[in-house]
């Protein structure tokens, strides 16, 4: 079968699909294992849950070279600081993932010692609940993250966001934008 | 928030390697790796290194908390001469979860939930430990059948361990081939535990009084599967490592530890065992049913970095020969001790009896009183001397709860090991040494 | 009592193999009490007598430091203790294990909190520098040679010791959305 042989050999897309399809097709994630669920992570990369069916088998040491965060763990008082330090040295487009209960909420630990909840620390699109949480419900909830990334918007990811910087305070919504879909929940099927 | 700003937050101040001027000469010493009040043949000497030591071109770089390798958020300060380690001090407590002030305040029966998630890559040990001490305050005797089915799936739970200690040092050694058969051994080994416990990890299954549930019907098909598929493909493992000169060049006479600084550095388990202390708390201070099951010690010779791979590699063979006596030896009986005040009534019978039900109302609202006392217990966890010391108040929550972690202790011999080294030998010494850092920082 | 699998009763630990319980050999030493806390032989030693108790439980063989934790009392004050031991609000505890002889000891001392400071162990037994440092990150207990006491576990610039009793938890009131009003 040569070229000859394609009927259609021309691909017609808008930008915006084609980049977003791009974007999810290859996430790549950035080494934030923190305790047990970095080991259920590491599981979900290796051989029974392979990710590099997604593209994401490739964990970046560097977070400049990662689109992706997943807060594996628990996020303790003297790490807090660390993770908006890495947060902020990836470069946009970039993401989160909260893997596991005590990420998304601080957990079983409501103590003196964790942060309750990763978000009061990183904007969050996907939280994974789980103690911790399966390879499974982490390859689901990077599928969630597709599908985020699918219906959105390319330049505006979140209300209110002017570009690279994620002020929520900045800037209000322009005039005439719509929120993308807010269906797009964990468990929604697709 | 500026940059300045970010890093001022993440400095820890005296915690971190100082300047050498600004450095005691004490911590000095320990930065640079003797210990103290040593004879004085074993005080290292600044003079057994090529490199000059405190000329101006040393720098001190930051090695994570964040960073490819494996071994969770350790953090560890390096003075690198060229690529020559001079000091180094590792920082630890970006995991501290204040698990020790949580066991204050959750029951005797949620203990075992708390405590399971600090050495996260073998949970069950913890949980044993827990157990083994809220047992000896009580003063109760648990079953046979339950101190079987406990070693049984500890020693699954210590194979499935060195198993991904070998994946992550081979990944740390850039051998990725290493780090997914790994798994894929380890997914034998936690599905059966699914099977067993329902989780795959953080199993809450043993329990003071036995474990939560008896062994599922099926079981020695099962594990005699894993059994005989593991040794297989440890041979496979030992011939794609052992022998191989890249693996040898990066880990014999690497990290050399001697078995007088070992003992004065508390460090117990592979790292003790590989520089020739015959030390292992089954056999010498044995607990469940260790003294009736067969197995040998792994003993090193030189105490280096390969040492310590090879006595892994071989505790994996000897825990299988363990697991095959408990599937012939398993004796029949309760999985927990009958004693109304600790063990729950089996569901079933909750409906048919009023004092059913009460005891299991009582059991897991409010947990069951324990007499004032103390003890402390260890075992042989694949990290090491896996300890808790318990005082009892008599009330239904332990009064303190600590947890002495192996590899908390373990950590102190990093300065002694990484001196006059090259980085990447820091990468392989760090990952021989194998800290869990839920267990270092609690 | 005592069926554990720690199991030897109280009262054979003076005899091990024929060799004399370290309580009884070290009695008037700075050792106030011994007792037998199941099957476990544990020295109740003052402040003063501490470090020399440890010198000689080293020379008598016990080679490895296995644990050093503190304990803050401030809610058990009334603890059963021997007689002749003053109970202090802190106490440090000591594991040490003889590698040759298979043999455990423990070793506690009362720490009063209005100078809550003992003597190091880190020269004795260099394996107890972050122990140390725990106990005093944790609880506030100072350890006097120790070359490097600095906090371990929290952040540097934190206050308080978070393992004392009057430390709170630090519990943050959960609110669940959507859970549903009183019935």
């Amino acid at each position: 079968m040569g070229l000859e042989d394609l009927k259609h050999n021309f691909l017609t897309g808008s930008l915006e699909e084609l980049v977003k399809w791009a974007r999810r097709s290859s996430v790549w994630p950035a080494t934030f294992g923190l305790a047990c669920c970095a080991i259920e992570m590491m599981a979900a990369g290796a051989a029974d849950f392979d990710l590099a069916r997604f593209g994401m088998e490739v964990f970046r040491g560097s977070p400049r070279q990662a689109d992706l965060m997943v807060v594996a763990g628990r996020v303790s008082q003297k790490m807090a600081p660390v993770l908006r330090q890495v947060y902020d040295q990836m470069v946009e487009p970039k993401w989160v993932i909260s893997m596991g209960v005590c990420a998304s909420t601080g957990g079983m630990f409501n103590n003196y010692a964790i942060v309750q909840g990763v978000d009061q620390i990183v904007p969050v699109d996907v939280y994974a609940p789980g103690c911790p949480p399966n390879p499974q419900t982490l390859i689901h909830a990077i599928l969630t993250l597709h599908e985020k990334i699918r219906l959105g918007e390319l330049t505006q990811r979140r209300p209110g966001e002017t570009g690279a910087g994620i002020d929520l305070a900045a800037e209000p919504a322009p005039p005439g934008w719509v929120a993308p879909p807010s269906g797009v929940r964990l468990g929604t099927p697709r | 928030m500026t940059d300045e700003e970010l890093i001022a937050e993440t400095s820890e101040g005296p915690q971190e390697l100082q300047d050498l001027d600004d450095t005691s000469p004490e911590e000095l010493a320990i930065e640079q790796g003797s210990a103290m009040r040593l004879p004085e043949g074993l005080v290292l000497d600044p003079g057994d290194i090529d490199v000059e030591f405190g000329s101006d071109e040393t720098m001190i770089i930051n090695m994570g908390p964040q960073h490819p390798s494996t071994h969770g958020v350790l953090r560890i300060m390096l003075e690198l001469e060229g690529e020559t380690v001079m000091r180094s001090k590792p920082i630890i407590g970006y995991l501290h979860t204040g698990m020790e002030k949580t066991g204050e305040q959750l029951t005797y029966v949620q203990g075992a939930t708390n405590v399971t998630r600090m050495d996260y890559l073998s949970p069950l040990h913890n949980e044993l430990v827990y157990s083994l001490a809220v047992e000896a305050l009580l003063g109760i005797e648990i079953p046979r059948r339950a101190t079987w089915i406990r070693m049984l799936m500890t020693e699954l739970n210590r194979i499935a361990s060195h198993v991904m200690w070998m994946a992550t040092n081979g990944m740390d050694l850039a051998s990725t081939s290493m780090m997914i058969y790994g798994f894929r051994d380890r997914e034998m080994i936690l599905s059966f535990f699914e099977k067993t416990t329902g989780l795959r990890m953080n199993h809450d299954y043993i329990r003071p009084g036995g474990v939560a549930a008896d062994l599922p019907d099926g079981w020695e098909d099962d594990v005699t599967a894993i059994i005989d598929t593991i040794p297989g493909r440890v041979d496979e493992y030992d011939g794609m490592l052992t022998g191989q000169p890249i693996f040898k060049q990066r880990t014999e006479g690497v990290g050399i530890i001697s078995p007088e600084l070992a003992i004065a550095m508390s460090a117990t388990g592979p790292i003790l065992r590989a520089s020739g202390v015959a030390w292992d708390l089954r056999r010498d201070m044995p607990y469940l049913a260790y003294d009736e099951v067969d197995f040998d010690v792994i003993v090193g010779t030189v105490g280096d970095t390969y040492d310590r791979y090879a006595v892994r590699l071989n505790e994996i063979r000897e825990s299988c020969k363990i697991v095959r006596q408990c599937i012939d030896k398993m004796p029949l009986g309760d999985y927990r001790a009958q004693d109304k005040k600790v063990t729950p009534p089996p569901r079933a019978r909750i409906d048919e009896s009023m004092e059913a039900l009460i005891h299991h109302f009582k059991i897991f609202t409010r947990g069951f009183e324990v007499p004032d006392g103390e003890v402390y217990v260890a075992i042989e966890s694949p990290r090491g001397e896996l300890g808790c010391y318990m005082v009892s108040d008599g009330s239904n929550k332990p009064y303190r709860m600590h947890i002495r972690g192996p590899s908390f202790v373990n950590l102190q011999t990093l300065p002694p090991l990484l001196r006059g080294g090259l980085i990447a030998d820091a990468i392989a010494v760090i990952s021989s040494v194998d800290p869990v850092m839920g267990e270092v920082d609690r | 009592m005592g069926g554990t699998a720690f199991g030897r009763t109280p009262g054979d630990t003076a005899l091990m193999g024929g060799v004399v319980s370290p309580g009884a050999e070290l009695a008037g030493a700075g050792v106030i009490a011994s007792s037998g806390a199941l099957s476990q032989e544990v020295l109740h030693v003052t402040r003063e007598g501490y470090l020399n108790v440890l010198v000689s439980l080293r020379e008598g063989g016990f080679d490895m430091c296995a644990d050093l934790c503190a304990v803050d009392y401030l809610r058990h004050l009334d603890r059963a203790l021997p007689e002749g031991v003053v109970a202090e609000r802190f106490e440090v505890v000591v594991n040490l294990v003889s590698i040759a002889r298979h043999q455990r000891v423990r070793v506690r001392v009362q720490v009063p909190e209005s100078d809550p400071v003992v003597s190091s162990l880190f020269h004795l037994y260099p394996g107890s520098e972050n122990m140390e440092r725990e106990a005093f990150d944790m609880y506030g207990v100072r350890f006097e040679g120790h070359p490097d006491l600095t906090r371990i576990l929290m952040p540097d610039d934190w206050e308080g010791h978070p393992l004392r009793k009057d430390y709170s938890v630090g519990r943050v009131p959960v609110q669940f959305k959507e859970a549903p009003g009183p019935r």
